[in-house]
């Protein structure tokens, strides 16, 4: 019964911004509609609310530049209210009832997952701007967020490497993300000859609060004379109670390091920073980055929202990484037409905010540095280690029994999401 | 090449009587351009303003090996993330940091420059490593500080990591110190050393020095010691038992804390739902809404007086009450008194208030959480002994819910509203005949419920999130423990809330947290089936209807 109240209330407010939208069809004639499939109300509101203002404001600017092939953009921004099958009821929606021509939304995998049949379906294009877990390769969907290899990976080699960290507690929240990660990175650190003893595996549910035990049974692995680090993929809200009781507990960041995967700038900015202090984080993207595009960035980005105390995330950048890439993909296709498109879009290379360029590969993700931040008492990361150059994203896990052989071609004559190199068959399956 | 080390070596007699290092520094009388090494110490302090860490680490080595006046002062404010170097010529200076003022002093020479901004500086930066680098060279300098806390604490960081080359300094330290406590952090230091580097005497006093001890570094020693005869290591043996058998114990008490704590919360969140559900009757899914109004109001409160940070808590507390009181009071005159006796329908209303309030806060005060600063008297942990440590908020919480409790129960038995709210819940036709005005008492009763559900939201936001969320993670819980203590006894919620905390820690460890929720779910269904009415059921004429 709940779950009905819900839906009706998610649809009464997609109905009031449909007919917001509505509002301006009588020019819809010569526009080019973006969808925005972010969710505004619910539980993920607090980190895709964000996301929409990002894509409002880029598609503004690109309005301001004279629109696109000669038209101007029309945002179309649906909720999907954090509820996973409305997702796919949304996506549908935008596709079919708006004719909008690309989309960008989605937070979680699994509201992902949702609306994949969609837009493979309808045959549309998705722009997904959050890291993930990979093992994942669709022919309309394109991932402008980290794939484990850009994110997970990296960071516990930096902790290998840098800080002579040998025993490892891999905490996560339980869901698909943390624990396709930790399944790649134990896999990682065992085939690195790191001792099954060595490494400590915990989940916890969704917003998870009290963690007095688990960082007490932290505090005790972490005492057996060996470096330790906590690679964190605990999400969102369980965060904040998380560093908390680390740090009233006693535990400092030279102690036992924690090195998170989604905890942001954003994130930072609603919390008690104190705690925090020297516990890492990576990204492909900081607000602190020193360079122009960033600068360029963070200052429209501040005049659009009208807030100077607004920051910016990696996230963001994977939206404006991705919107460029399919405004300089339409116009070298001439069309928005998403099966061209698709084409153009592969190669296709825009300058990234840490002052660099990051480029469409032909498995759909894309290049980009990876770059590990202390956070520091203002909520922001002081840059301590990136990579010297780019990584390009891999959809399908070298370091996974299941998925070692796979690679993904999206362009002819493979064009395959899922091809097996050993067997030289593809799998049919696109994700 | 190097006006600021000849600088440096002039002030040398006085600062050698603060300072000690690891290994000795020649003579102060010996003039600077004799000591090998000065071009090190130059080339020292350049590096600092370098990339490489690394580096930077065999820097700050070299800088505590020669130890120039600066040096303590350098390696407190690179700690603090303080020095910084000017773009223009790579000199050191210090940050100072008043407001929006900026204060950069120089280390060695130069001009003291005031500025609105940072321009034109870069600061020095520091990795974790690099910290630990520094607090272990820092903490062999501090061994002779006057302070004993400062003695104990530097004591407690070189044994972290003990190493060989200290010993004799700490040795001689031990023989001057007066305090006991870093007597015995500084004999356990030299255990650990010993053991692995003494002869076959010093051995078996260290082992006998270490099993008295309850640090993971003298643990790890002992686990780790090559013993050279059977004698030996079966002491070392016995030793590693003897420890074992007080950990054990510490983390049993710990485990007991841990589940008093998680219930004392459980038991706070449902305190309130007690009365608006327990003595009235009405399911009211909006309870976890009024918590998350109080959190709110401590967020709001926090800002009003952002320079008491350590009152603000306590002005929020009464501030919490009356806001979530008069939120409860409204939505009772407004939705509940319409629908007694409906329970589905009150579901369903105060189900829709709940999804009102949460995106009134939304638009309010945005999606994004908010943060409560705890402040500094509940941070940090009272340290028992090595291993057990109480944290301070996690103790207040437990203090908060039983005066909370207290509070409430004499509202209840002392007062003329309590007898009023007994009277109605217990027979609302008879109460009214006796003049009671019954519309009156029930919503007082809802404000009341709710007050105290703000009450709950001031704790948590301490413990957790300030968000539009966080009420949602509270309500199934609270809940849980009214009607596992019993539909309408307040000692029942109490009971309920506490024995579900340390049942849910006693699970945790073996079955993880995910499935200790879940066992602790299904616990109470069975509970429920042979129990329907709770641990302590409502006896007499109440509990007919």
């Amino acid at each position: 019964m709940i779950r009905t109240t819900l839906k009706k209330l998610a649809l009464a407010t997609a109905i009031t911004t449909l007919s917001l939208a509505s509002a301006g069809l009588a020019w819809a004639e010569d526009t080019i509609k973006v969808g925005i499939l972010h969710s505004l109300s619910g539980t993920m509101a607090i980190s895709e609310t964000t996301l929409k203002d990002t894509m409002l404001m880029l598609i503004d600017e690109q309005n301001k530049k004279g629109g696109l092939l000669g038209k101007k953009l029309e945002a179309v921004v649906v909720d999907p209210a954090s509820n996973w099958p409305l997702f796919a009821e949304k996506a549908r929606e935008l596709i079919s009832k708006n004719k909008t021509n690309v989309v960008f939304g989605c937070w979680t995998s699994v509201s992902r997952k949702s609306v994949l049949p969609v837009f493979e379906e309808l045959n549309s294009i998705l722009f997904y701007p959050v890291q993930y877990e990979g093992e994942e390769s669709s022919k309309n969907v394109f991932y402008t967020g980290a794939a484990p290899n850009q994110q997970a990976i990296p960071a516990v080699e930096y902790l290998m490497d840098d800080i002579g960290v040998e025993r490892w507690v891999l905490a996560g929240t339980d869901y698909v993300y943390p624990r396709t990660t930790n399944k790649i990175l134990k896999a990682y650190l065992l085939a690195k000859g790191v001792a099954e003893k060595d490494i400590m595996i915990n989940y916890t549910p969704f917003g998870h609060s009290d963690w007095q035990s688990i960082v007490s049974d932290i505090k005790k692995f972490g005492s057996a004379g060996k470096k330790t680090a906590v690679v964190s993929t605990i999400n969102g809200d369980a965060n904040i109670p998380f560093y908390k009781e680390l740090g009233n507990q006693g535990i400092s960041a030279e102690d036992i390091p924690v090195i998170a995967f989604s905890v942001g700038e954003e994130e930072l900015s609603g919390l008690d920073t104190k705690p925090l202090v020297g516990h890492l984080a990576a990204w492909n993207y900081f607000m602190s980055v020193e360079s122009d595009e960033n600068e360029d960035f963070i200052s429209a980005w501040k005049t659009f929202i009208k807030d100077k105390k607004r920051v910016t995330n990696d996230p963001m950048e994977a939206h404006y990484i991705g919107f460029n890439m399919w405004v300089k993909a339409v116009e070298k296709a001439g069309t928005t037409d998403p099966s061209a498109v698709q084409e153009a879009l592969i190669g296709v290379s825009v300058p990234n905010l840490s002052g660099g360029y990051s480029a469409m590969m032909p498995n759909h993700h894309i290049t980009k540095p990876v770059l590990i931040g202390e956070i520091q008492k203002d909520g922001q990361f002081d840059i301590v280690w990136e990579t010297s150059g780019l990584v390009a994203g891999d959809a399908w896990s070298d370091y996974l029994p299941g998925s070692k052989d796979l690679i993904a071609d999206w362009r002819t004559p493979l064009s395959c999401g899922s091809y097996n190199v050993k067997t030289k068959k593809c799998s049919g399956q696109n994700y | 090449m190097s006006p600021f080390s000849i600088a440096a070596l002039v002030k040398k007699p006085i600062s050698l009587l603060l300072f000690l290092c690891i290994i000795s520094i020649p003579a102060p009388q010996v003039m600077a351009e004799e000591i090998p090494g000065n071009n090190l110490l130059d080339d020292a302090w350049k590096t600092l303003s370098s990339k490489n860490y690394n580096n930077k680490a065999k820097a700050l080595e070299t800088i505590a090996r020669q130890n120039p006046p600066q040096a303590l002062a350098v390696m407190k404010a690179m700690l603090e993330g303080q020095l910084y170097y000017s773009k223009h010529n790579k000199a050191l200076y210090f940050l100072q940091e008043t407001g929006e003022h900026y204060t950069f002093s120089p280390v060695f020479y130069g001009e003291q420059i005031s500025q609105k901004n940072r321009r034109g500086f870069k600061k020095v930066k520091v990795n974790n490593r690099l910290r630990s680098t520094i607090r272990q060279l820092l903490a062999v300098i501090q061994l002779k500080h006057k302070d004993a806390d400062i003695r104990l604490a530097a004591a407690q960081e070189l044994l972290k990591n003990p190493d060989l080359s200290a010993s004799h300094l700490i040795e001689k330290a031990a023989k001057n110190e007066t305090d006991s406590r870093v007597i015995t952090t500084m004999r356990t230091l030299l255990a650990v050393i010993q053991i692995e580097n003494g002869n076959e005497t010093e051995q078996r006093s260290a082992i006998e020095t270490l099993s008295q001890s309850l640090n993971s570094s003298a643990m790890n020693a002992l686990r780790n010691y090559q013993a050279p005869t059977e004698a030996l290591k079966n002491a070392a043996l016995s030793a590693i038992k003897k420890i074992n058998d007080k950990r054990d114990l510490y983390a049993k008490a710990e485990t007991v804390f841990f589940g008093l704590s998680l219930g004392s919360v459980l038991a706070l969140s449902a305190i309130g739902l007690a009365i608006t559900f327990g003595v009235m009757g009405v399911i009211n899914m909006a309870h976890g809404e009024l918590m998350m109004i109080g959190a709110y109001t401590t967020y709001v409160v926090q800002l009003l007086m952002p320079n008491n940070i350590g009152a603000s808590i306590l002005v929020a507390i009464p501030a919490a009450f009356i806001v979530s009181g008069l939120v409860g009071v409204a939505i009772e005159r407004s939705v509940i008194r319409h629908l007694y006796g409906r329970p589905l329908e009150t579901l369903l209303a105060t189900f829709g208030v709940s999804l009102v309030l949460q995106q009134m806060v939304r638009t309010i005060f945005s999606p994004l959480n908010r943060s409560v600063e705890t402040p500094e008297w509940m941070s940090g942990a009272w340290q028992i002994n090595e291993v057990l440590a109480l944290t301070w908020n996690r103790l207040y919480i437990i203090l908060f819910c039983l005066a909370v409790f207290a509070a409430l129960i004499m509202v209840m038995k002392k007062t003329t509203l309590g007898l009023q709210v007994r009277a109605v819940s217990q027979n609302r036709t008879m109460a009214r005949a006796m003049g009671v005005r019954s519309t009156w008492v029930d919503a007082l009763t809802f404000g009341l419920g709710s007050g105290i559900a703000g009450l709950a939201g001031v704790a948590l936001s301490l413990l957790t999130n300030v968000g539009p969320n966080l009420g949602q993670a509270y309500i199934i819980d609270s809940f849980m423990v009214v009607v596992f203590g019993g539909v309408g006894n307040l000692w029942g919620t109490l009971v309920a809330g506490m024995s579900l905390g340390v049942i849910n820690k006693l699970i945790e460890p073996w079955a993880g947290a995910v499935l200790a929720k879940i066992l602790v779910l299904i616990f109470i269904i069975l509970f429920i089936q042979k129990r329907p009415k709770g641990l302590f059921p409502q006896r007499g004429r109440a509990a007919e209807d």
